[in-house]
């Protein structure tokens, strides 16, 4: 990795790929620094993750509860389904002007965009994990007399959390794709707001000044739920492959 | 008290626009305190039969009548499962407090009456482990543990130790006749071993191959405290022989019957 910047630098510096393309790592740090003194990283980086972690929890957290609801009932789920399965391909983001037409121009559209996107992947894998759970594990519940809420919270939950999980995961990827993509278009701040305004005044140390944060929260906000997951499923081996 | 009588028992599934009759007509009686023994081909219902008697399937038709006053409760059972049915995601602890979770006692008592049978079985040791860090032969023992801790009135247990070397299949048998003995339960127990139920029970009854029916109900004339590794006077290789002769030609008729496996 090391080398590999060390060749970028001495071929931006000697100029044999053009630096308007491609600037040398030392400008580019050069420029974070900047951005960051200025205090507008802080506020581009707030706007991003605001609306990610906003629209993540109101799109992920309904498609959780959905997902558990249709996971438990087949009739709501032959009901729900088809709808589901017809809208989960759309790609979210050609929504846009629909979401723009119904919420407005304000931030509001940012966020239910955000959450119209995280609703998918956490509705489709919290109902599959909840389908998943053998069937076995209800007749033990049964075998012991125990409630419904016993059956919920402690078979129910736990046997469908490494793919709510999964789902979560998902959700987070798309959702930051989808922040990004909004803010590219219609922001005037965060993160997607500064790549579009480096690419319209053409100052491309800005453009990957900002990539690389964004870099740094996927790789960041992946290794979080990472940790996470570790910990809430603590009897699942897990894999260092992701 | 705890004893009960299975009646004209028929199961019948319909799964797929397929209908599969798993029992037909099963009558037998079962005296409390005693332990039986089922043999049956694999697929013959035995594992239908012992899920009806626990409650956990409605009989097609028949019934499963438990002997009780009319003031008394129905004889709790406590089936231990073939699969054993340890959830992956609980500890060893919790997996055997789970047989408390419909009785009175809250979480905390469980889990220290689920240590203290833990300790009794020799497993205090792997509490906080998973299931799946433990072998086999550990699995089916805390399946047996936690059926035990619900203190049924009747145990049902489905080829508990199917999946047991010998060795400590043989370790598990001499514990479970123990236990048995100590706590006077009515016991039924499913095999696919005539060794193993002739061994264990006080009665064998052999079920024919698919639709299951009892075909014979035999009285092992064994004292106990039976010694595991004695017991090949002619009188029992003579009842071996008679089960297995049944078992082969049901089996056979299986093979036969069937369409064509191999073609
Ligand atoms: N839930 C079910 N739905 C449909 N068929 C079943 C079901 N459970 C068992 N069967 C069928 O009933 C028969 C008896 O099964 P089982 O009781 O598991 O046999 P055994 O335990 O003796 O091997 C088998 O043919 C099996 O395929
Ligand atoms: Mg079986």
């Amino acid at each position: 990795m090391a080398g590999w910047l060390l060749v970028w630098e001495m071929a931006a510096t000697r100029r044999w790929i053009s630096p308007l393309f491609f600037p040398a790592p030392t400008t580019i740090l050069r420029t974070l620094l900047a951005y960051s003194a200025s205090g507008k990283l802080v506020a581009d980086l707030a706007a991003t993750l605001g609306r990610l972690l906003m629209g993540l929890m109101l799109g992920g957290s309904m498609g959780m509860l959905l997902g558990l609801l249709m996971g438990g009932s087949p009739r709501l789920r032959r009901l729900v389904d088809p709808l589901v399965a017809a809208m989960h391909p759309i790609p979210k983001i050609s929504l846009l002007p629909l979401v723009l037409i119904i919420f407005g121009l304000g931030e509001s559209s940012r966020v239910v965009l955000v959450a119209v996107a995280s609703f998918f992947p956490t509705v489709i894998n919290t109902m599959t994990g909840v389908q998943q759970i053998p069937p076995i594990y209800y007749e033990v519940a049964a075998n012991y007399q125990a409630s419904p809420l016993t059956v919920f919270r402690r078979i129910i939950i736990p046997g469908s959390l490494p793919m709510i999980l999964a789902g979560w995961r998902i959700a987070l990827n798309t959702a930051l794709v989808i922040t990004i993509a909004v803010e590219l278009i219609t922001a005037r701040e965060g993160l997607g707001a500064a790549i579009w305004l480096a690419w319209q005044t053409l100052r491309t140390e800005h453009f990957y000044a900002a990539l690389l944060v964004i870099a740094v929260l996927g790789l960041g906000s992946n290794g979080l739920l990472h940790l996470l997951s570790a910990w809430l499923i603590p009897w699942q081996r897990q894999d260092h492959s992701t | 008290m705890s004893g009960f009588s299975c009646q004209r028992l028929s199961k019948t599934f319909f799964a797929h626009n397929a209908v599969v009759p798993a029992l037909e007509s099963i009558d037998f009686r079962v005296e409390a305190r005693s332990f039986v023994c089922i043999v049956g081909p694999s697929g013959c219902g035995k594992s239908t039969l012992l899920r009806l008697i626990a409650g956990l399937l409605p009989p097609t038709s028949g019934c499963v009548c438990f002997d009780r006053e009319a003031s008394q409760d129905k004889p709790r059972t406590a089936l231990v499962f073939q699969e054993h049915g340890l959830f992956p995601w609980m500890t060893v602890l919790d997996n055997v407090a789970f047989a408390l979770v419909g009785q009175r006692q809250g979480r905390r008592e469980g889990r220290r009456l689920a240590q203290a049978q833990l300790e009794r079985v020799g497993l205090a040791g792997f509490a906080h482990s998973y299931p799946h860090q433990l072998s086999g032969g550990m699995r089916q023992r805390v399946g047996v543990a936690r059926a035990l801790l619900a203190n049924p009135d009747i145990l049902l247990m489905d080829e508990p130790f199917g999946s047991v070397d010998a060795q400590t299949r043989l370790v598990l048998q001499e514990e479970l006749l123990n236990l048995w003995r100590e706590q006077q339960k009515t016991v039924v127990y499913v095999t696919h071993d005539i060794a193993e139920a002739i061994l264990l029970g006080d009665r064998v009854l052999v079920m024919s191959g698919r639709p299951g029916r009892i075909l014979a109900d035999i009285a092992v004339p064994l004292a106990r405290p039976r010694m595991l590794t004695a017991v090949d006077s002619p009188e029992i290789k003579d009842i071996k022989w008679r089960i297995w002769n049944m078992l082969e030609s049901e089996v056979r008729a299986n093979l036969g019957t069937s369409s064509a496996p191999f073609s």
